[in-house]
């Protein structure tokens, strides 16, 4: 059954003359109620009260945004909310894991990865996709796939942390 | 820690809904009618500082703001040393700005900028926690009768040493809170400490893993509108004409709204949908006086600076210009700084709720009092009838500390639609366009040595803008902006230079763009140390000596200066060989620097390959700040301190043409991103006796060391950033 979500909880409200669509979000499937070409991101923080997904550049460009589709890494600032359906498993930081479990979680808790911590839903969320792709990924390999801008300068605590979820130790 | 906690806690319930991770916030209007002593959730303050709950919870206030920098963590440690209490039952809460004010500033300077955070504030929150301590042992020595100085504190328990009975600190929390407070309050020798001094985890990191942590931008408040805006991006600007009729027919549009003479803001129901309409809005602006500015044609006033007759003196000895007159060899450089945004990664924004007879606003800031004086002056109200909630700031780099534009524009918005709460965020592209940006200078250094190679004079011309004449031009004395010649001083303050120079002239021409200028992380000393570091190089390539030797004997007054760089040159192994990376043969380049009270210096490795391929492979960096509160903490600023460092060497910039920045977002405006992160080892030194600040002084030092190795790689000097425009290939 498809979920409304409860008016008070985060949601504004029910935008009038949008269209209805469903989305499979955490493992619910939700209404939403919005221009077709509202982006995933407006649609998660303004509709679904899911802030933990941040804007950062609206262009695809700075990874603040970053949600699993179907456990792929995606940039959901660009990407109007037309392109996903029901059948489309998207997660967001909110619902990675329960109690912050997730061993990328777990690695930043370890290392005090987050400064600011504004981009770190996203860094978050990228880290884990990649090592759901690539459970081993060489150093390189991990410079390569992790484009996600921080401003604050976590990069090299960032590579630790998922050296340390995949079980591997830190070279030179 | 809960970020958004009022002391009082009278109207500003934080709640949080497990509905989809969702949050709500009670909100009844006026919050604090007037700021009491009563502590966090009715729990009597044992002082401004500490608040005891009944189960032995610890809260500790918090003045400054976090920002990432570990500043609250670092606070808290300092307090809780002196108070002897349990770390783990520590939590942290932000006294407002309205409280600071109607309480006398008893929480003191507020402003999280310059380094300052702990620096300025160490001596009075450890006396903070130094006497709640002092109060709960007197409660309980009253309680058990016995004299105070037979019982002692440690873990948030009280012993009485005699009997050996034990009491906690929650169980006398109350009585310690009657008692007067003492007036002569000991300090430990840090020697002793064991909360502070040490690694210790974070106190804010796990809300930043699972999406909690609140944030500005994430706040929500019952019945509120949203607001996108757009101001002329030409500096000085204004409307000349509105055209809102398609984008008042637009969904979820409530108001197309002037702010001020020179911005237009949409409030809508939702962010995207007022952002959407405001690019529907038809604006045509007074573009002004600096229609035509350019980044090329101001290049040009501020290359004539270089040579004009007038300039502000920053630091003298000797007599310069008549030692390069005398000098065997003459070596002269010109080098450059252009603007940079600071690109904080949560944009600008505010909420804000007005009433003819209140306002309140929820703010990122890291200076609370300021935007409580902005809000105050936009709303048109006196500030014990304003109030500000600071809120977690996503990045802050100066950018959300002397300027509080955006507050100013939410209340403007806000006071159009009197008693609803309204959230202004900015775009990306505002938050680019809108800057307050890192000042553009240039800097011709002349340098003469003796037919021994020894430096005999310098004089170091920089010319360009000035910070604090755009921001507080009460501060300019005489033409003279004080804090231009950051690092680069006489001896005694908190950014010396590090060098005795027989003859030696620094000054200063100012001439300001029509480019807003702001303090970004680092201020004036990261052009200074550019400047003067790479030219040492220079100086000392023509002399024909090694830097570090050229450099040492320069030094001996000043050996914190030099006990910095020889860490670093000590840890790379100076004067060997570096091992090849890649089969890439691998150079070095040195800096050092001394700014907002901490002595630095760094070694960059780097490689460049035949096509010119830069590739800076890793940095050692040494710092002296003198009590390290957190070393883990100092090493964490440390390495963000090369990420921002070297953004602005590599890659970022900001340029004028028709009058605006063209710079609009990450894709033009580009920083350092993983692939081309430098393995950073940091050496921290603790030679104590003072408290230096360490979130800015290294990103300094990042550019001319690795200029200087770039330098030692190609044989070409770069002196102009960022380095995407050189051509690096070996000359």
């Amino acid at each position: 059954m498809p979920t409304k979500p409860p008016l008070g909880s985060g949601i504004t409200e029910w935008q009038v003359g949008a269209e209805v669509a469903k989305l499979n979000v955490n493992g619910r499937v939700v209404d939403i109620q919005v221009e077709e070409d509202t982006p995933l991101l407006w649609v998660l923080r303004e509709q679904l009260g899911m802030t933990g997904t941040k804007y950062g550049c609206g262009v695809a460009q700075c990874g603040a945004c970053t949600v699993h589709v179907d456990g792929a890494a995606l940039r959901a600032c660009a990407m109007p909310v037309s392109a996903f359906n029901e059948g489309q498993k998207i997660v967001t930081i909110e619902g990675l894991s329960p109690n912050s479990s997730h061993p990328i979680q777990q690695a930043w808790l370890a290392l005090d990865v987050p400064q600011c911590g504004f981009c770190q839903s996203g860094m978050i969320m990228a880290a884990s996709a990649l090592l759901a792709a690539n459970p081993k990924p060489t150093e390189a390999q991990i410079r390569e796939e992790m484009t996600n801008i921080c401003r604050c300068g976590t990069y090299n605590r960032v590579i630790a942390g998922i050296q340390r979820a995949a079980g591997i130790g830190t070279s030179g | 820690m809960n970020a958004i906690t009022n002391p009082s806690r009278r109207g500003l319930l934080a709640t949080v809904s497990s509905a989809l991770g969702a949050f709500t916030f009670g909100f009844h209007a006026p919050l604090v009618k007037s700021a009491a002593a009563q502590g966090s959730a009715g729990v009597p303050e044992i002082n401004v500082w500490v608040v005891v709950r009944p189960g032995d919870t610890v809260v500790i206030r918090i003045a400054r703001s976090e920002m990432g920098q570990g500043t609250l963590t670092g606070l808290a440690q300092l307090v809780a040393e002196e108070l002897e209490c349990d770390w783990s039952k520590v939590t942290t809460e932000y006294p407002t700005p309205g409280q600071n004010l109607a309480r006398n500033r008893a929480w003191g300077n507020m402003s999280t900028g310059g380094s300052r955070g702990i620096r300025d504030s160490h001596d009075y929150v450890r006396k903070g926690g130094a006497a709640a301590r002092m109060m709960l042992v007197q409660a309980a020595a009253n309680g058990w009768g016995v004299a105070a100085g037979e019982c002692s504190a440690a873990n948030s328990m009280i012993t009485h040493g005699p009997s050996g009975r034990s009491t906690s600190f929650g169980a006398v929390a109350a009585a310690a809170a009657r008692l007067t407070p003492p007036t002569d309050i000991p300090l430990k020798d840090p020697k002793n400490w064991k909360i502070a001094g040490k690694s210790i985890a974070r106190l804010d990191t796990a809300e930043k893993l699972n999406g909690s942590q609140v944030y500005g931008m994430d706040l929500r408040l019952p019945g509120m509108l949203n607001a996108a805006i757009h101001a002329c991006p030409v500096f000085g600007g204004k409307i000349s004409a509105i055209d809102s009729k398609a984008a008042e027919a637009m969904p979820g549009v409530k108001h197309v709204l002037r702010v001020g003479d020179n911005a237009v803001a949409v409030v809508a129901d939702t962010w995207w949908r007022a952002k959407k309409a405001l690019d529907a809005v038809k604006i045509t602006w007074d573009e002004g006086q600096h229609a035509s500015a350019s980044s090329a044609a101001f290049a040009e006033v501020i290359k004539a600076g270089l040579d004009a007759p007038e300039a502000a003196v920053g630091n003298r000895n000797g007599d310069a210009r008549a030692a390069l007159v005398g000098a065997a060899k003459r070596i002269e450089a010109v080098y450059g700084y252009p603007h940079q945004n600071h690109a904080c990664m949560e944009v600008m924004n505010a909420t804000a709720l007005w009433t003819p007879e209140r306002c309140e606003v929820w703010t990122p800031t890291q200076n609370g009092e300021a935007a409580l004086a902005a809000t105050a002056e936009a709303a048109g109200l006196p500030p014990a009838r304003c109030e500000v909630h600071k809120i977690h700031l996503g990045g802050g780099f100066g950018r959300r500390g002397a300027v509080h534009d955006w507050v100013r524009q939410a209340v403007t918005i806000a006071k159009q639609i009197p008693g609803t709460p309204m959230k202004l965020i900015w775009s990306r592209e505002e938050d680019m366009l809108q800057g307050r940006f890192h000042p553009v200078t240039m800097c011709k250094l002349q340098g003469g040595l003796d037919a021994q190679g020894n430096l005999v004079g310098l004089h170091m011309r920089i010319s360009g803008q000035s910070i604090v004449a755009g921001i507080f031009p009460q501060n300019i004395r005489d033409g003279r902006d004080p804090v231009a010649f950051q690092g680069l001083n006489a001896r005694g303050g908190e950014a010396d230079i590090g060098y005795t120079i027989p003859n030696l002239l620094i000054d200063h021409a100012m001439r300001n763009p029509h480019v807003p200028p702001g303090f970004w992380r680092g201020v004036n000393l990261n052009q200074n140390a550019i400047y003067l570091e790479c030219f040492m190089d220079e100086l000392a390539h023509a002399a024909g000596k090694d830097p570090l030797a050229f450099r040492r004997a320069l030094m001996g007054n000043h050996p914190r200066h030099l006990a910095v760089l020889n860490a670093v040159a000590e840890r790379v192994g100076w004067g060997n060989t570096a091992a090849p990376i890649n089969g890439q043969p691998v150079f070095r380049g040195l800096a050092q620097t001394h700014g907002f009270g901490s002595y630095v210096a760094a070694c960059a490795e780097v490689s460049v390959s035949d096509t010119g391929d830069l590739k800076v492979h890793r940095i050692v960096a040494a710092t002296d700040c003198g009590h390290a509160v957190n070393p883990q903490q100092i090493a964490m600023q440390v390495e963000g301190s090369f990420v921002y460092g070297l953004s602005a060497a590599l890659h970022s910039e900001c340029t004028v043409k028709n009058g605006r920045i063209e710079q609009a977002n990450f894709d033009t405006y580009q920083v350092l991103r993983m692939d081309e992160m430098p393995k950073v080892e940091t050496i921290i030194l603790q030679s104590g006796g003072f408290w230096g600040g360490v979130g800015e002084p290294t990103i300094a030092v990042a550019a001319p060391a690795v200029l200087n190795a770039i330098f030692a790689a190609t044989g070409k000097r770069v002196r102009d950033l960022p380095l995407k425009h050189a051509d690096l290939r070996r000359a």
